[in-house]
């Protein structure tokens, strides 16, 4: 059978409007990629020795690595507590999902500033494994800042299944409750999942103010420390920065990936 | 012994009672079907059996077993969901595979198994599907596949057809009533279509306001409703009311109709005739109405087929009769008419039994 084939009539005002879009994010990517190849002694074109001082410089790699991980831990626990939560509001306290809706906001309207002199003075009597440990206290910290994105991400992912249906045919054919969570709920809402993570991954890699005067040494305080002293490695590590958060995200995706996930998720949103 | 029972069954929320303690058995192999209009209880029950809920009072027994306190990942009943309600993360195969997984069958014979039984629902060449590869015919054709997959020991059917079309419905419930019966599987099938619970079923409980109204057989419910609210859920029902003339006769609208069913009943005593449609006789009014008859005009004609349903606005109400089509052109809307029907096919009810039920809301959950 042949297809049919619809072409769309070209639009110059829509492609006007996609490339002032385009000019929007890609001028300031470019102007940052121009000033970076510029030569330390004689600022003109072209070298590539801003790269070469921050691929060198192993603060550069302690602090990616650093965050990185945080990011990692971030999303497990952020993870961990918000599926089953979400889950268990969607499935059995459906009135409370205005209530936790609201809360998940809470971390929107409290400044960074104040929500880590908060958490500062919480946690002071905790012990120091926690308290003075980025894998402890940074990642609390960023759990919450995340809850928003998470919870939302979530919740649409729960609002595209029947939630109800599908767990009571799970539970019906013999599955216990975390096998219904784990084989059936899980797999349904791994694209909302995946949105989480990669917005926490985003978050947690730029977080400045609670890393700084939690005076832990992360990597947006290594961009600050570069932006403060060196000019043309500022712009390098920034557009490294701009790179590696976007492979990481693609990362998770690949990882978080299963052939026919695609389909999978089209035919649970009803 | 029967082999599901389900003993004075209540369920309150709050203030509302779904269900008023209902009584029904099943023997083993048996199809009875749960048939009632929206807000019956009918599917409050059916997730009281499936386990879903759990009653305020009553029991539900299975094989002579109080099972109301069993979680029901540990029934082993398998259901059928009104929504379709198939994984979408897994394939078809997958999907009827699933129970037989979680009961740690070994793989060759869980193949086997899922393959019979694709075969069985007529999908054998669909394993590999996903869910929104299939229609939705097949896709409660995988489901019906999955809940028999696990051998369970009833089967719940939860109004599984509402969502599909007319014709894909009928074929649907002939293949379900076919598997059932080649199986003899135990099954309660919820359903607010009469026509679909009378022509599948062994039993059918005519469920309204919580309660059972009469349990039997189709053909019993169908020509000896026991409260008017069978007579008017159960097909078509003219409903005359009237007051026993004497010995045999009863007087409607100040016309005195022969119906057997009153002898024995007191001078006087207000009751309610109930006639199908199918046996009232509509003919040309010549001069007046002969004795026994209702005189009226056609109003409307509603055309069903083979027959023509005719509505006859006679002085004390409405008669609603089936004729043939072709003899319905013969009695145009507008046409005096009079209406009658054999004495012995009235059924007598007392009026003081049950108040008018309100009309069955066919598309409700």
């Amino acid at each position: 059978m042949g297809t049919l084939r619809l072409r769309r009539p070209f639009s110059l005002s829509a492609w006007v409007w996609l490339l002032l879009g385009a000019a929007y994010f890609m001028i300031p990517l470019l102007a940052t990629f121009l000033f970076s190849i510029k030569d330390k002694h004689t600022g003109s074109c072209c070298s590539l020795s801003a790269y070469g001082v921050i691929v060198h410089d192993h603060q550069f790699w302690t602090t990616i690595k650093l965050s990185f991980i945080l990011s990692l831990e971030t999303i497990a626990a952020s993870l961990l507590l918000f599926v089953p939560t979400v889950y268990w509001v969607h499935l059995k306290l459906p009135r409370l999902r205005a209530v936790v809706g609201f809360l998940a906001l809470i971390p929107f309207v409290v400044p960074p500033i104040i929500l880590v002199v908060g958490l500062l003075d919480f946690y002071r009597g905790s012990p120091r494994w926690f308290y003075g440990q980025p894998y402890g206290f940074l990642v609390a910290a960023y759990v919450i800042l995340a809850f928003p994105y998470v919870y939302f991400s979530l919740d649409s992912g729960f609002r595209a299944i029947d939630v109800h249906t599908l767990t009571e045919a799970s539970l019906n054919l013999g599955a216990s409750w975390p096998r219904t969570l784990l084989s059936v709920i899980l797999p349904n809402i791994r694209v909302a999942a995946l949105s989480g993570a990669f917005l926490t991954l985003a978050i947690v890699m730029g977080e400045f103010t609670i890393a700084t005067l939690s005076a832990f040494h992360t990597f947006p305080t290594y961009i600050q420390y570069i932006n403060e002293t060196q000019a043309y490695p500022a712009a390098a590590v920034s557009l490294m920065s701009f790179g590696i958060t976007w492979a990481a995200m693609l990362s998770i995706l690949l990882v978080g990936r299963r052939p026919g996930a695609r389909q999978v998720q089209i035919a649970g949103t009803r | 012994m029967p082999h599901v029972e389900l003993r004075e069954l209540r369920r309150s929320f709050g203030e509302f009672e779904a269900l008023k303690g209902i009584n029904v058995s099943l023997e083993a192999g048996e199809f009875l079907s749960l048939l009632g209009p929206s807000g019956c209880g009918k599917t409050t029950a059916l997730r009281l059996v499936a386990g879903f809920d759990r009653p305020t009072s009553g029991q539900v027994v299975v094989d002579g077993k109080d099972v109301s306190s069993v979680p029901p990942n540990r029934r082993d009943m398998g259901m059928v969901f009104q929504a379709y309600s198939l994984f979408p993360n897994m394939t078809a195969e997958k999907n009827v595979e699933y129970g037989l997984r979680i009961r740690k069958q070994g793989r060759g014979e869980r193949r086997k198994k899922v393959e019979e039984l694709l075969e069985l629902v007529g999908l054998g060449h669909a394993g590999k599907r996903y869910p929104h590869q299939l229609s939705g015919g097949m896709q409660q054709r995988v489901a019906l596949a999955r809940a028999l997959a696990i051998e369970p020991r009833v089967l719940l059917l939860d109004e599984p057809l509402s969502a599909l079309d007319a014709k894909v419905r009928v074929q649907l419930r002939e293949e379900i009533r076919r598997i059932q019966t080649q199986l003899g599987i135990t099954t309660i099938y919820v359903t607010h279509d009469q026509e679909e619970a009378l022509s599948i079923s062994d039993h059918v409980a005519v469920m309204y306001g919580g309660r059972i109204e009469q349990v039997g057989t189709p053909a019993e419910m169908y020509g000896a409703p026991a409260t008017p609210f069978v007579a008017e859920f159960i097909g078509t029902m003219n409903r005359l009311e009237a007051t026993v003339a004497d010995s045999g006769a009863v007087e409607h609208g100040g016309v005195r109709l022969r119906v057997d069913a009153a002898q024995g009943r007191s001078r006087g005593e207000r009751v309610l005739v109930l006639v199908r449609p199918e046996v009232v006789e509509v003919e040309a009014a010549a001069n007046g109405a002969p004795d026994g008859a209702l005189a009226g005009e056609v109003v409307s004609h509603t055309f069903l087929g083979s027959v023509t349903r005719i509505k006859v606005a006679a002085e004390a109400g409405e008669v609603t009769a089936d004729v043939s089509t072709a003899r319905a052109e013969t009695l145009p809307v507008g046409a005096r008419v009079t209406a009658r029907f054999p004495a012995e096919s009235a059924r007598l009810l007392s009026l003081a039994q049950a108040p008018a039920p309100p009309a069955a809301d066919p598309d409700g959950p």
